[in-house]
């Protein structure tokens, strides 16, 4: 792999798992681990707290020719999240504009790729194909959803905001987001579940 | 004959543009509030407590109510006793998008190639449909449309065979199909007959309609709800969470068409249903 596999990773328990707040809602903070994956199951809402890093079409366009070459990717995906959004501009004084989700599934193509390189987590909003969720089983990964059109709230959860790679690409760089309880909800867990088959099964009269 | 100079269109197209991102029509605040009372799903509710909020957020500290603030579809009715002064109409719209996206904080979404897909800067150019009317008004509608539902648009041609029920199975399989990706609860704006590029128009047009109205042909007012009742018993749900509000609205527009066909287009439009209309 082209990924330095000497960069240090904070020390995670291999088992801590991850318990819902008195809320019911669980707190998840990145990076990830495989125990943090296997705890979350689809249906759980969470608040994550940490690093998302920002992706959508234009940038995974650009990191597949690197993962083709095992080249090094813009940021080290091991235990991370991407987070499928491309924010509106901030008014002047403002961390970041409107910031909710995109469609995860344009990403479907990419996807298998990162998680074997060892990213965790994925936020967007809608299915993903089989492939994709195959590989969450695989490589024990996480699809998160935010709450599409929700970009004016969801931007309150957003504390610091830096470009870590392809300013030229505008709204689409991939921008490094320092979070705080990001709200989410499990769609698709490393086990094979799938909230919106369950959902509408469940609410289908 | 009444003049109109360019400066007035961009002016308004402009102020409608930010106008329309930041403020969420008060239809659909109270179609929230509607579904609230009847939706049975704990995480449906709370999407839409959510995207109440959201509205709020918007329309309080005039940020996007979504980030993707869309493609501006722009349906002009034009006065056939008005002149325009000063220079074109395509462009006075697109300075007042330009002028609207950029100094509004709103996000370019728009590349100027399909192919090479580099982004213009100012979301320009708009879709612009032009009618001539009788008179001398020049009215503006302007709706900031969003990719991710407009990517789950369709277009049928059905046969005369196929029918009503035709119509109504693919409306709803258009809804089904739609599904979590473009951000339900959705609306359905539906253009039956003419031809292929008039029932798509018709789509577009079918959801400047206020929501929660009835439609004002009475027979077709009852294609909308028999629709809509069975989208909402798909089980999709806010954000495909699973749940009873799956849409919002189905808005049909019919026209004449041809003895041999049946176009059925269907725009999917969802809950950050941003347009805003001016007459001059
Ligand atoms: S589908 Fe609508 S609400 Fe969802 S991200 Fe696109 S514009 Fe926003």
């Amino acid at each position: 792999m082209g990924l330095s596999a000497d960069r240090t990773r904070p020390a995670r328990s291999p088992t801590r798992v991850i318990k819902a707040s008195p809320d019911g809602i669980k707190d998840v903070t990145t990076p990830l681990s495989d125990a943090d994956v296997e705890s979350l199951k689809s249906g759980d809402r969470v608040r994550i707290t940490g690093t998302l890093y920002t992706g959508r079409d234009a940038a995974h366009a650009r990191f597949l020719p690197l993962m083709d070459e095992d080249k090094p990717l813009p940021f080290d995906v091991r235990g991370q999240i991407i987070y499928y959004t491309g924010p509106s501009p901030a008014r002047p004084g403002m961390v970041i504009g409107s910031v909710g989700p995109t469609t995860g599934s344009r990403m479907d193509k990419y996807a298998p790729k990162l998680l074997a390189l060892g990213l965790k987590g994925m936020m967007g909003k809608g299915s993903r194909s089989m492939e994709v969720r195959a590989a969450l089983r695989k490589y024990k990964g996480v699809y998160f959803g935010a709450v599409g059109g929700a970009g004016a709230v969801l931007s309150r959860y957003v504390r610091k905001v830096e470009i870590v790679a392809y300013e030229d690409l505008g709204t689409e760089a991939i921008r490094r987001m320092e979070v705080e309880g990001f709200p989410a909800i499990v769609v698709n867990d490393c086990h094979g579940n799938d909230l919106y088959q369950e959902g509408m099964k469940a609410y289908a009269r | 004959m009444r003049e109109i100079h360019v400066s007035a269109i961009s002016d308004a197209v402009k102020k409608l543009c930010m106008d329309a991102n930041w403020d969420l029509g008060t239809d659909m605040l109270r179609a929230f509030d509607r579904a609230l009372t009847t939706e049975r799903s704990p995480a449906g509710k709370q999407v839409l407590e959510m995207l109440k909020d959201n509205a709020q957020m918007a329309r309080t500290q005039k940020i996007p109510y979504c980030q993707d603030t869309g493609f501006v579809v722009c349906f002009v009715e034009l006065g056939q006793n008005v002149h325009i002064t000063g220079g074109l109409l395509t462009d006075a719209i697109n300075t007042g998008v330009s002028q609207g996206y950029t100094e509004g904080y709103l996000r370019a979404s728009i590349v100027k190639s399909p192919f090479d897909r580099k982004n213009t800067g100012d979301n320009t150019p708009a879709v612009i449909h032009v009618d001539v009317v009788p008179g001398e008004h020049l009215k503006i509608m302007v709706m900031a449309k969003g990719g991710g539902c407009e990517n789950r648009s369709k277009y049928k041609m059905l046969t005369p065979a196929d029918g009503l029920d035709g119509v109504k199975d693919w409306i709803l399989e258009c809804i089904r199909t739609a599904g979590p990706d473009a951000c339900p609860p959705l609306i359905a704006g539906v253009g039956v007959g003419g031809t292929f590029e008039k029932a798509a128009i018709l789509s577009k047009k079918a959801l400047f309609r206020e929501i929660g109205s009835s439609n004002p042909d009475p027979a077709v007012d009852a294609i909308e709800k028999d629709v809509l009742e069975r989208a909402n018993r798909l089980g999709i749900g806010p954000q495909g969470y699973g749940g009873d509000t799956t849409a919002f609205a189905v808005h049909i527009v019919t026209y004449p068409c041809h003895i041999t066909s049946l176009p059925v287009a269907v725009t999917i439009e969802c809950h950050a249903h941003r347009h805003k209309e001016v007459t001059l």
